[in-house]
């Protein structure tokens, strides 16, 4: 093996890294908020909707489940602007992270819902609370709570699969890594020091997304 | 001048069906072998063994499989100074990424069998390898297989990947037809149906499996 | 000679003393039953027997000789010491036939056809004989208890172990495995039941153990026990269960 390490090398290029990595938090952020709000509607349409919709929604999450992440980028950023409609990279990128999210999400968040015992509806309609009012109060809280360590996994996972957004240029960090490789012919460095940044910003969104849980759900119990 | 998507240019990427496919079994036989090991090793009592084998499941989990893949792709043949073929890189990087979830999925299958099938076996006095061949290898195997089914279409998905590497598979077949007939609004969703058309009826069968499974050994689940 | 003999077992999880200083002889063809409320011990003095638990000290004579902790003593151990347990705990992946056949086969290195031989002779003990072919899940649990009490019996052990294995039945199976043990016990084996089933107890047990806080509290013939019980303790917990006369409560010390 005559390979020479260089990591000093990454290091002079630190700002491009850094600056990739920023754009994958920010989309992955995004997409997760935006990601979670189309899950919930989705969740609550396949178990509180009509027949119609339900088999609209089971037939989106059908798809999306059993086609590759990549195809659909693809389909959003190259494929939609022959339908008139032009989309930037990153937008695009969002878009798919969202659409593929959702898919997920709203199957996580229905094994909550599900999960919810009818006693807890009962009483609620005994109350008068209206479907809609039920369904916000009495049913989704606890339902994420009890789901929130998978969605929380699969937020993850998502900022995982941003980095296949860097197939259409949007630059983010294996994008920025892919090309600080071809200048500077040190693959094995820059991936690796790309890898263990993905890693700790996986630590780290958990870290927050463990701060959430305790602000949003554990709080509210000692009042 | 733009060639039009006729016979020739589907039948093209269909022909591409056989290397997702190929690619696919390859590193599903590699990392089940990858994957019983762990599985084993995992449930062992030294500490050391299952620290080893966790950090190895935590690599290639909580990475993304682009990075893995761009790491054995370009990673390697710098390192050793030589031409790395793509089926080579390709098929080692997805065996690895196969093996680490394979060994999650039945480490937990190993798991959940309850405590009190190894202590009856115990009580009988067969040894552990006894155990684990008579008593709770054969019920694991059994719970594991729709997770491990439903892996494997994560993994055909995952093949994908490949293409960003320009290795040729259905994917990358999709994106030489757009090169050439810059029809992509056309040719990406049909690469999403043979997608689907290969996924859906195994995750169909997942599901399926996992009731007759649940049924065949008493056990009432909340999907 | 005694075939088990239990000096000075002492065991604790955490905080709570689950066993103090319980010593305890058994002779062979005696049927000893273990009472006691929950948490009393019983259970966890049960478990220390087979190796299942694991006593923090004192020690365990079998047939005179120590116990060793060891993986292949314990093996050896349990070749000789039967175990039911209440949620029966058999294979569902096997058939009843299997499921019997296994240890013989497996641990004692039995051959095939004289192991399934085995097999029908237990379950014609057991009453089984046509579920010989049946797979644990389509039986009830009266049933499914019975094949366990087999599947023990087909190891040919020296001494049975059962955990309360008629707390989990509806109360219209638990006779046809009380008719299972009471048989055994008249055959000789040597049997230490953790029971609730006080009728059993009375009827069948040469010995009665109470137990309480971890302790033995009081040891006899059923006889004795159940109608002049020595201590107010035992005294309490035969009257939740089977009310006694005020005259015997009047007399106790």
């Amino acid at each position: 093996m005559h390979y020479a390490f260089h990591f000093n090398v990454v290091w002079d290029h630190w700002r491009d890294l850094a600056e990739g990595a920023w754009l994958t938090i920010q989309l992955s952020a995004l997409a997760m908020t935006i990601g979670l709000v189309v899950a919930t509607v989705c969740a609550y349409a396949k178990t509180a909707g009509p027949t119609l919709l339900r088999r609209v929604v089971t037939a989106y999450i059908e798809l999306i489940r059993n086609t590759p992440f990549l195809v659909q980028i693809f389909i959003i950023y190259f494929s939609l602007p022959a339908l008139g409609i032009s989309v930037g990279a990153n937008e695009a990128a969002v878009a798919a992270m969202v659409v593929n999210f959702g898919a997920y999400g709203t199957e996580i968040l229905r094994a909550g819902i599900e999960s919810i015992s009818h006693g807890q509806i009962d009483a609620a309609k005994a109350l008068g609370l209206s479907r809609l009012q039920t369904f916000r109060h009495v049913v989704l809280f606890p339902a994420m709570k009890t789901v929130f360590p998978a969605l929380a996994s699969q937020f993850i996972l998502l900022m995982l699969a941003s980095s296949i957004v860097s197939a259409i240029s949007a630059v983010e960090l294996t994008a920025a890594t892919n090309s600080l490789v071809s200048t500077t012919f040190r693959p094995f460095e820059f991936y690796f020091v790309a890898t263990g940044l993905y890693l700790t910003m996986a630590l780290g969104f958990r870290a927050l997304l463990g701060g959430v849980y305790w602000v949003v759900f554990m709080r509210r119990q000692r009042s | 001048m733009n060639r039009t998507f006729g016979l020739s240019e589907f039948l093209f990427i269909v022909a591409a069906v056989r290397w997702t496919l190929l690619l696919s079994l390859v590193a599903f036989l590699g990392g089940g072998v990858l994957g019983l090991l762990i599985a084993i090793l995992r449930t062992t009592s030294s500490r050391f063994v299952r620290l080893l084998t966790g950090g190895y499941i935590q690599l290639f989990q909580g990475t993304p499989v682009l990075m893995q893949l761009f790491l054995f792709y370009y990673g390697l043949s710098v390192l050793f100074d030589m031409q790395v073929d793509a089926w080579p890189a390709v098929a080692l990087a997805f065996t690895l990424y196969s093996g680490a979830f394979l060994g999650e999925i039945w480490r937990g299958s190993i798991q959940a069998i309850p405590r009190t099938q190894w202590e009856a076996s115990a009580c009988l006095s067969l040894g552990y390898f006894q155990q684990l061949r008579f008593v709770i290898l054969p019920q694991a195997m059994r719970i594991s297989i729709p997770p491990t089914v439903g892996f494997l279409v994560q993994l055909i998905k995952g093949t994908s990947i490949a293409a960003i590497i320009g290795f040729v598979e259905l994917t990358r077949a999709g994106q030489l037809m757009v090169n050439v007939t810059f029809k992509p609004m056309i040719i990406y969703p049909v690469v999403a149906a043979l997608y689907f058309a290969v996924c859906w009826p195994l995750s169909l069968l997942a599901r399926n499996l996992e009731r007759r499974i649940d049924a065949d050994l008493g056990i009432k689940r909340h999907l | 000679m005694p075939i088990l003999a239990l000096n000075g077992i002492c065991k604790r999880f955490g905080a709570h003393v689950a066993l103090d200083d319980v010593s305890l002889a058994v002779e062979p063809g005696e049927v000893v039953a273990i009472i006691g409320r929950s948490g009393s011990g019983k259970t966890t003095l049960l478990r220390c027997i087979n190796g299942l638990e694991v006593p923090d000290s004192g020690e365990i004579v079998f047939d005179g000789r120590q116990v060793e902790r060891s993986r292949v003593g314990l093996q050896a151990l349990r070749r000789e010491i039967g175990i039911v347990f209440q949620s029966f705990n058999l294979f569902p992946h096997l058939t009843v036939e299997r499921n019997i056949t296994l240890g013989p086969t497996v641990a004692r290195g039995l051959p095939l056809a004289e192991a399934k031989e085995r097999a029908r002779e237990v379950l014609r003990q057991v009453d089984l004989e046509d579920k010989i072919a049946a797979v644990p899940l389509r039986l009830s649990g009266g049933q499914q208890q019975r094949v366990a009490i087999a599947r023990s019996l087909a190891m040919q052990p020296r001494l049975m172990l059962f955990d309360e294995i008629t707390s989990a039945l509806d109360p219209e199976l638990v006779g046809e495995v009380i008719n299972v043990l009471e048989k055994l016990a008249t055959d000789g084996m040597t049997m230490i039941l953790v029971t609730h089933e006080m009728g059993f107890a009375r009827v069948a047990a040469d010995t009665v153990v109470f137990m309480h806080q971890g302790k033995i509290w009081e040891k006899g013939p059923p006889s004795r026990l159940f109608t002049a019980p020595a201590t107010a303790e035992l005294a309490t917990f035969i009257d939740a269960i089977l009310p006694v006369g005020a005259d015997v409560m009047h007399a106790i010390p």
